[in-house]
């Protein structure tokens, strides 16, 4: 659908995106990760075509975003990280405006716009200025922009930053939704942003691709029975020392108590061990009872730190 | 290109931008009525848009201030630009907008007109090329209020630099008469719009000035799309 290849961008003597190569396949949801400044909103400018690529090429359905700006633009919706909303309208006018960039026929916008309000939930305020809307209904207004003119890609740029719980949960069933009949792309800063929603993430950091796979793919090495809390009524010591004589168990570290008479432990473990049966077993052999077991949450940060590591396994 | 241009004059009309821009026209252009022709009896309506003229330095930034310069600060300019619109149709529907702004203003002064006609005879022809000089010196003047507010952000700093701007080409055959050097003079002479006005003033309709106005519109918003280009390529 989108193909990225070799893109880089440079302000002044920094690389911001540095050789930049990856897919996006039709159907599919992406995550984009990476830390603050990692590059993603650079990317996604260029892969919409507002900012140009210092070098690399960006095709839209095997046409060049810079030769075909009209045919390739009209197949991608973007919502950049602040939503492009012209306070002073109303959100019905706002959204006429944009139905008329985007090419939208007259007849066939009223209709349009109706079931954007109905899959977006913004009817109730569609006679609103826009400047007097909540963040969160801002935010949908910006995605109801996006939806306009019923592109096959949508690109999000952290859709969620600055949302709160309840409005985060919102525009993450409206995403899941969209991936139904949509390509969609969203960048995050946040690993679990993106693992309920996204087929397959690619990872950027300093601007270079570190990765890119299907979530289970990349958590597999460090993901559950790898890092594990478990919650023991015991003695420190003994205990550790037990745990520690599971075979397969690399690392016990005591975490304090957090419950009265028990102690929590991490463990960690080989990448494809599961010691939880072993371990279980041997602490209620030794007369310890068990009040807990939980996988650690995988941070990004965690995934990071295994890809730039093992660099051999990173870029695949 | 008709949306863009719609949308900006909509937004002339929903803020108080549009208002301020045609009262303090009507109100400085009305006091010079008012004394160049009622007071001292003069029915040359040329002499007065000569002598208003100067009026543009302060209500031309009024109308190019935010053009450009607040899609860039409110990031709006992300949906127009990775929207299928051409550049060209977004700087020209505005550069046409604002310039609806000022004919609809100029229309309303034609009440000066009328006055005039009611107490002496005057010549409709040369009220009109006086008419289409002043108006065409004012889209000029706008094109250039466009191009500096794709150089900044910020309104004020747009506001400030098409004064500035505005008074230098005000100034620019004073200048060039001191400026020996043959080169620069005759570069600069192109940029003095105002002597090409005062053939309108004069009620001579003169083909030449006619498209030097429109070269010189184009030229600045020519400049425009180029600017806004560049800083695609360079900086974001
Ligand atoms: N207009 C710009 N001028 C200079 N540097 C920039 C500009 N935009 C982004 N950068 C730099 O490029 C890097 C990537 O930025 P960005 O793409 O916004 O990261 P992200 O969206 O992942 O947080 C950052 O280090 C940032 O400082
Ligand atoms: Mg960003």
């Amino acid at each position: 659908m989108i193909e990225i290849k070799n893109v880089t961008k440079r302000y002044g003597t920094k690389l911001a995106v540095d050789d930049v190569t990856f897919t996006i396949n039709k159907g599919e949801v992406l995550g984009f990760l990476g830390r603050n400044g990692a590059g993603k909103s650079t990317t996604m400018n260029i892969v919409t075509g507002y900012i140009s690529a210092t070098s690399g090429q960006v095709l839209v359905d095997g046409m060049d975003i810079l030769e075909e700006p009209r045919q390739a633009k009209r197949c991608i919706g973007y919502l950049p990280e602040q939503p492009p909303l012209y306070m002073d309208m109303t959100v019905e006018e706002y959204l006429y405006f944009v139905c008329d960039i985007k090419e939208v026929r007259k007849r066939n916008q009223k209709a349009h716009l109706e079931d954007i309000y109905e899959l977006v939930k913004i009817a109730d305020v569609r006679k609103r200025l826009i400047k007097n809307l909540s963040k969160g209904y801002k935010q949908r207004v910006g995605l109801a922009q996006a939806l306009v003119g019923n592109p096959d890609v949508i690109i999000m740029d952290e859709p969620t930053v600055g949302l709160d719980p309840r409005q985060i949960i919102e525009i993450r069933r409206l995403i899941r939704d969209l991936g139904h009949n949509h390509t969609v792309v969203l960048s995050s800063h946040i690993l679990h942003e993106v693992s309920d929603v996204c087929d397959r993430v690619v990872i950027i950091n300093n601007g270079k691709i570190v990765a890119q796979d299907s979530l289970e793919h990349l958590t597999q090495g460090i993901g559950e029975g790898v890092r594990m809390m478990v919650r023991v009524v015991g003695p420190e010591k003994p205990v550790q020392r037990l745990i520690r004589n599971v075979p397969g168990v690399s690392l016990a570290e005591p975490m304090g108590m957090k419950e009265p008479d028990s102690m929590d432990f991490m463990v960690e473990s080989a990448p494809g061990n599961d010691v939880r049966r072993p371990l279980v077993n041997a602490l209620v052999s030794g007369g310890y009872s068990l009040l807990m077991l939980r996988p650690m949450d995988v941070t990004l940060e965690d995934i990071f730190l295994q890809l730039t590591s093992e660099s051999s396994e990173g870029g695949n | 290109m008709l949306a863009i241009y719609r949308r900006e004059l909509q937004s002339y009309f929903f803020s108080p931008l549009g208002y301020v821009f045609m009262g303090s026209f009507l109100f400085v252009s009305g006091i010079f009525f008012a004394f160049g022709n009622i007071m001292s009896v003069s029915s040359s309506f040329g002499t007065m848009l000569s002598n208003v003229s100067f009026i543009f330095m302060l209500v031309v930034p009024i109308l190019t201030m935010r053009l450009m310069s607040d899609e860039r600060r409110t990031k709006t300019d992300q949906l127009l630009l990775t929207s299928p619109v051409s550049l060209w149709s977004i700087v020209v529907g505005k550069f046409f907008a604002a310039c609806t702004v000022f004919l609809l203003t100029l229309v309303l002064t034609g009440v000066y007109v009328i006055i005039l006609s009611a107490y002496g005879s005057i010549s409709f022809g040369e009220v009109f090329v006086n008419y289409l000089g002043f108006f065409m010196t004012g889209c000029c003047m706008i094109a250039v209020g466009l191009f500096i507010s794709t150089q900044t952000e910020s309104q004020v700093t747009a506001a400030i630099a098409t004064f500035g701007a505005i008074l230098l080409i005000y100034l620019m055959d004073s200048i060039v008469s001191v400026i020996s050097i043959n080169f620069i003079g005759v570069v600069l002479e192109w940029l003095s719009l105002f002597s090409r006005f005062s053939d309108f003033t004069n009620g001579i309709l003169n083909i030449s000035s006619t498209i030097y106005m429109i070269t010189f519109s184009a030229v600045f918003l020519f400049l425009t799309v180029a600017s806004v280009e560049k800083r695609r390529w360079s900086e974001g």
